[in-house]
């Protein structure tokens, strides 16, 4: 099991079902989900290969950052779903469609 | 004073014409309507004239000429000039027809008081004097022929004054049209000389015909054409059939513009051009004047309106000024063209005094079915209306021809001339028995017209006592006027009533006629010197029988009138319906060309408007609908729409793809991507 290939693997399967969520949940909070599983995703490939790769520690502080960034962009896209519940009484994202002619 | 002239002309060309624009556009909201306008600036018109005549008889010169042109229209080869000639003539006619104006203007106040178009009454009358004095003003032809045209203008308007009366409306028309025929000649002749000698200027065309540019037919063409204009004008046979018309007008008007001025335009034009006229334009001149003269004259006898009666008499007159241009005394003929203005305009003045006498006592008796210029209704005025009955008398004398008076001097020297002609040409007798024929007719007609008015028994007695003398705005003018027509004015420094020699002879010396050929001036006045004595002698026993025979029939009734109604009874229904001129005009004139108009009328209406125009319109129409189809549903539903249509449905199509939900545009990045992976694997 200490191979990369199954780490690019699990990263893959987790990517794969982050976009899944992002693309057919209507539901505003598992949106926000896919996309947290989207950068896990992504933060495990950064430490697998830091890991692998031979590389010092570099990849480890892009994945500290990563999680900083997305702690921050989940405080911001859950206060706007709160304002679209508070607008719309819904936090299904089809129905934030005002803007739409 | 003479550097001056130029000047003054200016003024006394254009002060009547301010008025005229003042009257017109502000009249009716000066005080008094503006009559003072009118009146001041004719004033000051009067006094520059004066002052040139003052200094043209200071200078005795009769040599006196000064020119001022400038160039109106220039367009290389082809150039117009204006302006002034004043000499003596000028002078002369420029008094006359200032003061003719200024008495009508003065008379006019008490005339024409309370009338609806007081203001433009008196418009119309700068607007006269304006056009009168562009006339006698003129160094050529063009401005001249302006300024003939305009006359006419005013002319027609002031006839037609109260035009609510159509006899009045359609007189002012027949004056127009008539004198629209004499105006056609005047414009050929005109153009003849300019074609010719290549200027309008009087000098240039002098000098043309003098050295030969032009001669022989084309210029007794050309000297005819002119002298047309000077028929209608001045009311010459056969076009002399407007002015008895033109009474219709206000009667002072009928005293400036159909007696003294405005027909005597015809003369002046006649003695300017003179030294062009050929000998055989010059004999058509004599025999139009002369027998004009005794014809007007003859129906002058038989005529019961007082104003027709004026009319024809100065019909008549003119045709003696023409006939005097025609036998080469052309001064003489501007002796008695200045003569005839004072007496003529009086003698209108007294008939127009006579009428407003006469209007007045109807109008207190609410008679407005009878006419007030009929001598029938009239008779024994003269006790009543003493000023008017004298000043008249005078005129009477002088128009007969009595010694004494003016109008004696210079008939006697047109009938000299015409003597001294017929004496030179034994062919042409004629001429001097129109001449003293017309003069005894003058001389019975004239005072045929003062005792029927003044003496014998009134014809309506109810009204005598209600005739009275007319204000003094009304004399004063006769007073002025028969003063005038007395003898010693024209023949001073000299007193010798029985010879026209004075001031006038002295500085109006008739010129050689520029004409190769033609009989020296000098000659000519020889030549009317010799005969001076006959003419004098017959011209006096002529006017005398004329008298001697009003005398009997009308004022001692020795013969009746009326019998002799009966005796001649033709020749009378004639001359009383005036030769039937106007019914034969009507019949043979009028209404074959309405009759060709008609056709004319048919052929244009009928055939091109209704077939090449109309046709042509509907074929347009047609053209322009079909088009308008192809535009419509070809271009603009099929091309146009269809452009627009075909982007509306790829719009409409494709604006699917874009529905708004970020999670459709990530499945197509991801499907994309998929794409991009599996193409890249293999």
């Amino acid at each position: 099991m200490d191979q990369l290939t199954n780490y690019l693997f699990i990263a893959a399967v987790l990517f794969s079902l982050g976009v899944f969520g992002v693309i057919t949940r209507r539901n505003g909070i598992a949106v926000l989900m896919g996309v947290e599983l989207i950068l896990n995703a992504a933060n495990l490939n950064f430490v697998a290969f830091s890991r692998f790769g031979g590389m010092n520690l570099d990849g480890h502080i892009f994945g500290l950052i990563v999680i900083v960034l997305a702690a921050a962009e989940a405080a911001v896209a859950l206060a706007i779903i709160i304002n679209i519940y508070n607008n719309l009484n819904t936090i299904n994202v089809d129905d934030a469609s005002s803007m739409k002619q | 004073m003479e550097q001056y002239f130029i000047q003054f002309s200016l003024l006394i060309l254009f002060l009547p014409l301010a008025a005229f624009v003042v009257q017109i556009f502000l009249g009716k909201r000066l005080p008094r309507q503006g009559d003072w306008v009118s009146i001041s600036a004719i004033g000051i018109t009067l006094i520059l004239s004066l002052i040139m005549f003052a200094t043209m008889l200071s200078s005795y010169d009769s040599g006196f000429s000064k020119e001022a042109s400038f160039t109106w229209i220039d367009m290389g080869s082809f150039s117009i000039q204006l302006g002034f000639l004043i000499d003596n003539i000028t002078i002369i006619m420029l008094v006359v027809v200032a003061l003719i104006s200024t008495c009508t203007h003065i008379f006019s106040l008490e005339y024409m008081a309370g009338d609806i178009r007081y203001s433009r009454y008196f418009a119309y009358l700068g607007l006269f004097t304006f056009s009168m004095n562009g006339i006698v003003l003129a160094n050529n032809l063009i401005s001249m022929y302006m300024s003939w045209e305009l006359v006419g203008v005013s002319s027609y308007l002031l006839i037609g004054h109260w035009f609510e009366k159509d006899t009045a409306a359609n007189a002012g028309k027949k004056a127009f049209l008539t004198n629209r025929v004499g105006d056609i000649g005047f414009f050929i002749g005109i153009m003849l000389l300019y074609t010719a000698v290549g200027s309008f200027m009087f000098s240039d065309i002098f000098e043309g015909v003098a050295v030969g540019k032009i001669s022989g037919t084309m210029l007794t063409l050309a000297g005819v054409g002119l002298f047309l204009g000077a028929m209608g004008k001045s009311s010459q046979f056969p076009l002399h059939i407007w002015l008895p018309d033109a009474m219709e007008g206000p009667t002072p008007v009928s005293a400036l513009m159909h007696a003294a001025t405005m027909v005597a335009a015809g003369v002046y034009m006649s003695v300017r051009v003179f030294p062009l006229f050929s000998p055989d334009a010059l004999l058509v001149v004599a025999y139009v004047g002369g027998f004009t003269a005794l014809f007007a004259a003859s129906i002058a006898v038989t005529q019961t309106d007082i104003k027709k009666v004026l009319a024809y008499s100065t019909v008549s007159q003119l045709g003696y000024m023409i006939l005097a241009v025609g036998t080469g005394v052309y001064t003489a003929a501007f002796f008695h063209l200045l003569t005839h203005a004072m007496f003529k305009a009086n003698l209108f003045y007294g008939s127009g005094s006579v009428i407003h006498a006469m209007h007045h006592a109807l109008h207190k008796k609410h008679d407005h079915n009878t006419d007030p210029q009929d001598m029938r209704n009239m008779g024994g005025f003269k006790e009543k209306m003493p000023v008017t009955y004298w000043t008249m008398l005078v005129s009477t004398l002088a128009i007969a021809g009595v010694p004494l008076f003016s109008g004696f001097l210079s008939k006697d020297a047109i009938l000299a001339g015409t003597l001294a002609f017929a004496q030179h040409h034994p062919a042409h007798l004629l001429l001097p028995v129109f001449g003293f024929g017309a003069a005894a007719l003058t001389a019975f007609y004239m005072f045929r017209l003062m005792f029927l008015t003044f003496h014998g028994a009134p014809q309506m007695p109810e009204l005598i006592d209600d005739i009275h003398e007319s204000p003094k705005e009304m004399t004063g003018p006769l007073v002025l006027l028969a003063s005038l027509s007395v003898f010693i004015f024209y023949t001073l420094p000299y007193v010798d009533p029985f010879s026209d020699h004075g001031w006038f002879t002295d500085l109006v010396v008739a010129g050689d006629s520029f004409v190769p050929g033609s009989i020296p001036a000098r000659e000519i006045a020889d030549h009317a010197h010799h005969a001076h004595y006959t003419a004098m002698y017959t011209s006096i026993a002529v006017a005398f029988l004329g008298i001697a025979l009003a005398v009997m029939v009308y004022l001692r009734k020795v013969f009746s009138a009326e019998n002799w109604v009966k005796s001649f009874g033709t020749l009378y229904d004639w001359s009383r319906n005036k030769y039937y001129f106007d019914e034969n005009y009507e019949r043979f004139l009028y209404q074959p060309f309405f009759r060709l108009a008609n056709k004319v009328a048919w052929l244009d209406w009928d055939l091109y408007d209704k077939y090449f125009i109309n046709g042509f319109g509907r074929f347009t129409d047609w053209l322009s609908r079909v088009t308008g189809r192809f535009d419509f549903e070809g271009i603009d539903q099929g091309l146009v729409d269809g452009t627009g249509r075909i982007v509306n449905y790829l719009g409409g199509t494709f604006r699917k793809l874009q529905t708004g939900r970020l999670q459709n545009y990530l499945l197509y990045v991801t499907a994309g991507l998929i794409i991009l992976t599996i193409i890249q694997a293999f």
